[in-house]
């Protein structure tokens, strides 16, 4: 720092006028001064790297302004001054590091998202209609998750069909069990109950069971699709697709 | 009178044998300090060690003062040693897959000599977080969070989260019912994220078109258990997590712990 302050000083003198006789105060004054004009400073750094006070330094740094000005412009074959300055190279090669690595954290944050996963499929064929009778049927709860009731009137659409109830419990996500003597569901860890429905009455649960979306596939069986919802409280069971009509 | 000759009484054969081995090449090279006898030597215990030297040369009466410090800090870390050192033998009998998970805990206590290791984990694992809530608690209390220590308060409450995080993918891993929906009630609180959790607030409104950004398959739960539930990826996650990825965060947490206390001005020290 000081090296630079004191060719500076007999070059530009800063603009406070400050008696020669006290040239100790005039380096400290020449910091606060203000700043050379921003046009020069880069050529100046460059042409302080050779030295300053030389006559050479005046040379590279008239050549060096001519020479960051356009980029890809001929340059004279004599001209040895760099093509980045030391404090741009370094710049650079933060920039690149920089970008590198945020490159690296994007790609670890993909690598948490699995492509793979080796769950039971969403969808899946559920028999025909006429293998199933009035009320829960529990033969899917194990593999799938879900319940499949035939209703002969149904809560929200008003006729007969299937519809299917996840396995969730909206309390905390426990798996309700299906009593049968008392016609309800009921989750065994906090006590939420449910009726056939799906419609929450008790407990700590705030709202109904999610109904998973029901159709009838090419070949007559009840297709089960998991991967849509359907909940009651947001008015969605009155979609057709939430229920099998038959 | 005859001059009187001082004969040093003649070396026992123990004291040899100790006076050649402590010059010996490998002893030298080892301890390369005499015994810590005088002030220069334990100085240089301290500072040639590179376990110690985390350590002051010396520290204040009250920093050994039970009725000030409690202890509870270096009970926590010497539990997390014991948790360490336990955990590492349980890893050589346990395998984190849907098949064997349960089994080999069962067989950790039925089968493994000296099985006691599963119960010393558990146990160690619910002592530390009874002991770091002591320890901020006793922190608290003795107004060890002012300046210039509210950094180090800070770096302590981040080892905190950590801890009970430890405690949580841990407790995943006997793949008992227990562990199953403790785990799923816990992640199941990750779905409500803002923004990032399929059943969170904002998240309907991340979406290109027709194409939600995040559902049930691609939010934050989902990026945690490895899975739409706690399944086989979800086990296999909080067993890294648990054994690797947490400890490594928590170490080096300890030792930005311990060397702000020590630059702060020393255990136990007047505010």
């Amino acid at each position: 720092m000081a090296d630079e302050n004191k060719p500076e000083t007999p070059a530009a003198p800063p603009p406070a006028a400050k008696p020669a006789a006290v040239p100790q105060a005039t380096t400290p004054a020449a910091r606060p001064a203000p700043p050379k004009p921003p046009a020069a400073s880069i050529p100046d750094l460059a042409g302080k790297t050779t030295t300053a006070a030389s006559p050479g330094g005046a040379a590279a740094a008239k050549a060096s302004t001519a020479a960051a000005k356009p980029a890809g412009a001929v340059r004279d074959p004599d001209d040895t001054s760099p093509l980045l300055t030391r404090r741009a190279w370094i710049g650079l090669s933060w920039g690149v590091f920089s970008a590198a690595s945020a490159a690296a954290l994007a790609a670890t944050g993909r690598f948490m998202f699995p492509n793979v996963l080796n769950e039971p499929p969403q969808q899946f064929k559920a028999g025909f209609p006429n293998e199933y009778g009035m009320g829960v049927d529990e033969r899917w709860k194990e593999k799938f998750g879900i319940w499949l009731v035939r209703t002969p009137e149904d809560y929200a659409q008003h006729v007969s069909g299937f519809y299917a109830l996840i396995s969730v419990c909206t309390h905390l996500g426990c798996t309700p069990n299906f009593l049968s003597a008392e016609n309800k569901f009921k989750c065994p860890c906090h006590g939420s109950g449910f009726r056939t429905t799906g419609i929450n009455f008790e407990g700590p649960a705030p709202r109904p069971l999610e109904r998973a979306r029901v159709a009838l596939a090419d070949d007559g069986q009840i297709l089960v699709d998991k991967s849509r919802h359907f909940q009651y409280e947001l008015g969605q069971w009155a979609d057709p697709e939430s229920f099998l009509k038959t | 009178m005859a001059d009187t000759k001082t004969v040093a009484p003649k070396e026992g054969a123990l004291e040899r044998f100790w006076n050649w081995l402590t010059e010996t090449q490998v002893w030298v090279s080892v301890f390369r300090h005499g015994r810590p006898t005088t002030d220069r030597n334990r100085v240089l215990v301290m500072l040639s060690n590179v376990f110690l030297h985390l350590h002051p040369v010396r520290i204040r009466k009250s920093g050994v003062k039970l009725r000030y410090t409690w202890c509870m800090g270096g009970l926590s870390f010497f539990l997390f040693l014991n948790l360490t050192f336990t955990g590492l033998l349980l890893m050589f009998y346990y395998r984190p897959t849907l098949e064997y998970a349960y089994t080999d805990i069962v067989g950790l206590r039925e089968h493994v000599p000296l099985g006691i290791m599963r119960e010393m984990h558990r146990w160690g694992a619910h002592a530390m977080v009874i002991t770091v809530w002591l320890h901020m608690f006793r922190v608290f209390m003795t107004g060890s969070y002012k300046p210039p220590r509210e950094f180090n308060w800070s770096v302590g409450v981040i080892m905190l989260v950590l801890t009970l995080l430890l405690s949580f993918t841990g407790y995943l891993l006997p793949w008992d019912q227990l562990a199953i929906w403790a785990i799923t009630v816990g992640s199941n609180m990750a779905r409500a994220t803002p923004f990032l959790g399929h059943e969170g607030p904002g998240a309907s409104l991340l979406r290109l078109g027709d194409v939600p950004l995040i559902h049930a398959a691609d939010d934050a739960r989902f990026a945690l258990l490895g899975g739409t539930f706690v399944g086989e990826g979800a086990l296999l996650r909080f067993y890294v997590l648990h054994c690797v990825g947490l400890p490594l965060g928590i170490a080096v947490l300890m030792a930005v712990h311990f060397w702000r206390v020590r630059k702060d001005g020393g255990i136990s020290g007047p505010l």
